[in-house]
């Protein structure tokens, strides 16, 4: 999905500044991947840890994912802010 | 509740939001005091549950009278002032309906593990809103998701196609709200189903039909507030009594490790069949591992690509504010969605220790309220009085209560829990009026999403540009209520398939809305022939495959080479020979009774995970057939480049 057009009249400093949105893009879906899908696919492993009565295969899915995701979002939004500012692209406060 | 005047004393409202519901929280909790002294006094219950609810009815319709408007940017995106918080509170509650509220922790309850698949999927979705689309819809400036895909899409034919996606996965979706307001009121005001349908419908207008986006606005946030409270607050005082702790998130961990305990005990001493009995937190029991995660992945992206959804985006004040209200609608999405585990854990634990292994005469007697409603059946029949269950029970041979003896609708894993903790009247009306608010939020934000797309994109975009302002407002008020009468005219009937569909909106959504918009906003190279390519081909196979699979189960087995589903051990749901061999084998339109109704498909795939074959079918087109033509124009590039910006003006400027 990356953006290669050579015709394309794009200045540099946007370019820059959406490939550096675009990595961060895959950073947060990698996260996203692993937090929704991956580790749970260990679940049945993860379910022989007990933690103060959560088996962790059920605490992954119960909470533990939930609360990444809501850590990530507002990483998210500051790392996009941070990045938006740096290429002068940012919306005046 | 101030009033958001109309323009220029705006700001003073917008300054004073944290005053002001402040203010308005207070008021609630003062009025749930009132009412738990009025219970003390001797006040009916009955009495209570009418104040509880017509009182917080007529608190959001007094919001949605102030909030009314004569401007259409304030109509459609609330005049984009809505800060990020407040935005995600608002979002909090257009999310979270009744299937939410009332649903999930039955859901959890009934499935155990398996049921963490929905948890899971209705909030991880909101990373998607925020990294791929949200903001940079925002950025464009549009007043609903058909616009974008109008401006990005050379026009019209595709905006067409987008407002047929949104009504198709909105429209059943709020027939399902409706619905459960009609549930909660008939159960706890004993209307009739049907009339409490159309008193719901009442309040939902009075919410939404002067002030449009805006007035849902405000009226969404004082429902969040009401919603959680009403669903944290059982919980918080059982957990205290039980575990001396008011975190029933941390506490319920205990119940697990009991509840697995008492699970083998159970299986011990012959109370329960070791096969029928699965253990709650063992995972892949009830789905195969295919559609756990199917079912995760469908309603992910399909949150991503609901128009109700993204739509609340448009109201905030800037592209920052847009991320960060997404992050701020999943924190208060979390606090409810966390929590659902807790009660599932709670009244599973009660049932497995205070309900089954008991002698039949010293049954709870909580159960017997549910019991008269048919919801709770011990012996297999209905647990209406201790009588009723004695009897039942000497007829089935047992004088103690086994597994196989008891069954609960999931709905009253929620209701009932105040009563299981012994608390007073007052708790469960709160819990009731919670779910009011709930199914209400919802369906506001749901019928405006249709009204919207029929009123801006199909009226003033395709029959009438030059319509003037108040002509325009005008259409859109008349067709939001001709809407909602049809929903909840759909939903009087009681449709069979009602729960399911909400899971089919989600699928059909993900398979319309989402390769169009991530392609449109990603790749610059997407042509217009390429996104109708693929909205059509995406939306038309899902589409497709539930419709032949729930109703047309024959044909698909003979003409589509449709196999059985599998059940969790790997072996097929259907022995298809013999039911194609069954006299009613090619009928159409079945019922949900037909031995291979939803039971056939492809791949595996359940018809709620219709999605997942439908969107990759929409990726696919949408980078093939836009490969074939000539790239699209330079300024069609650069208005993307525009929308990947969020500095400058909005690249969409609608006159008012």
């Amino acid at each position: 999905m990356s953006q290669q057009t050579t015709t394309s009249s794009t200045s540099a400093n946007d370019q820059a500044h959406w490939r550096k949105t675009t990595n961060l893009m895959w950073i947060h879906l990698a996260i996203w991947f692993f937090f929704g899908y991956i580790i749970h696919m260990f679940a049945p492993v993860l379910n022989k840890i007990v933690i103060a009565g959560f088996p962790l295969g059920f605490y992954m899915a119960a909470q533990g994912s939930l609360i990444a995701f809501v850590v990530q979002l507002f990483v998210f939004a500051k790392q996009q802010d941070k990045i938006d500012r740096e290429f002068g692209v940012a919306e005046d406060d | 509740m101030a009033t958001p005047a109309q323009t220029s004393g705006g700001n003073d409202f917008i300054n004073n939001l944290g005053k002001i519901y402040g203010m308005y929280t207070g008021g609630f909790l003062a009025f749930v005091v009132f009412l738990a002294i009025l219970e003390q006094v001797g006040v009916p219950n009955r009495v209570l549950g009418y104040l509880f609810v017509f009182f917080t009815i007529a608190v959001y319709a007094i919001i949605g009278v102030l909030s009314r408007t004569a401007q259409v940017s304030e109509y459609y995106v609330a005049g984009r002032r809505v800060p990020a918080l407040y935005n995600g509170m608002a979002t909090g509650a257009d999310w979270m309906s009744a299937a939410s509220f009332v649903g999930m922790a039955g859901t959890l309850f009934l499935l155990g593990y398996d049921g963490l698949a929905w948890v899971l999927g209705w909030t991880g979705g909101y990373v998607l809103v925020s990294v791929l689309v949200g903001p940079y819809l925002r950025k464009f400036g549009a007043y609903t998701v058909p616009d974008f895909m109008s401006f990005r899409f050379g026009g019209n034919f595709a905006r067409f196609l987008a407002v047929i996606v949104l009504v198709c996965c909105s429209f059943t979706y709020v027939t399902a709200q409706i619905y459960g307001t009609g549930i909660i009121a008939s159960r706890f005001l004993g209307m009739n189903f049907e009339v409490a349908v159309f008193v719901g419908l009442a309040g939902i207008l009075l919410c939404s039909m002067l002030g449009g986006m805006r007035a849902v606005t405000w009226t969404q946030i004082a429902q969040y507030i009401v919603l959680i409270v009403a669903y944290l607050t059982p919980i918080v005082i059982l957990s205290t009594q039980k575990y001396g702790l008011p975190i029933p998130q941390l506490t319920y961990g205990q119940a697990i490790a009991d509840i697995t305990a008492r699970e083998a005990a159970m299986v011990k001493d012959g109370l329960a069949a070791a096969g029928a009995l699965k253990p709650h937190i063992q995972p892949w029991l009830n789905y195969t591992p295919l559609n756990f995660f199917g079912i995760i992945f469908c309603m992910m992206v399909g949150t991503a690509s609901l128009p109700h959804i993204l739509m609340r985006y448009f109201t905030t004040p800037s592209v920052r504010e847009a991320r960060q209200s997404v992050a701020w609608s999943l924190f208060f999405i979390f606090l409810l969605y966390f929590s659902a585990p807790a009660y599932a854990a709670f009244s599973k634990l009660e049932v497995y220790t205070n309900i089954i292994g008991r002698n039949v005469t010293d049954i709870r007697p909580w159960m017997f309220t549910w019991g008269e409603l048919g919801l709770i059946k011990v012996c297999g029949k209905d647990a209406a009085s201790l009588q009723a269950v004695i009897d039942a029970c000497k007829a089935a041979g047992t004088q103690v209560v086994r597994f196989q003896d008891f069954s609960i609708n999931t709905d009253v894993i929620v209701l009932s829990t105040p009563e299981i903790a012994g608390l007073p009247y007052v708790i469960s009306g709160l819990v009731a009026a919670g779910g009011l608010a709930a199914a209400l939020s919802t369906a506001d934000g749901l019928l405006l999403a249709i009204a919207n797309a029929l009123s801006h994109d199909i009226y003033y975009k395709m029959i009438d540009p030059n319509a003037p302002t108040v002509k325009r407002l005008t259409v859109a008020r008349i067709l939001l209520v001709l809407v909602a009468v049809c929903a909840a005219a759909t939903a009087a009937t009681k449709p069979a398939d009602i729960l399911a569909m909400v899971g089919w909106a989600f699928s059909l959504a993900m398979a319309g809305n989402f390769p169009a918009l991530v392609m449109g906003i990603w790749w610059k190279r997407a042509t217009t022939a390429g996104a109708i390519a693929g909205i059509i081909g995406g939306f038309g196979i899902a589409l497709g495959y539930l419709v032949v699979s729930r109703y047309f189960p024959g044909f698909g087995v003979k003409y589509l080479a449709m196999t059985s589903l599998p059940n969790p051990a790997g072996n097929p749901l259907v022995d298809l020979t013999k039911a194609m061999a069954a006299p009613n084998a090619m009928d159409s339109w079945v019922p949900a009774t037909h031995p291979m109704a939803s039971r056939v498909g492809w791949f595996g795939i359940n018809n709620i995970a219709a999605g997942l074959i439908g969107m990759p079918v929409g990726f696919l087109l949408i980078y093939v057939v836009s490969l074939m033509g000539k790239e699209p124009s330079k300024e069609m590039q650069a208005f993307v480049d525009e929308i990947r910006k969020p500095r400058g003006r909005t690249v969409l400027q609608e006159k008012d």
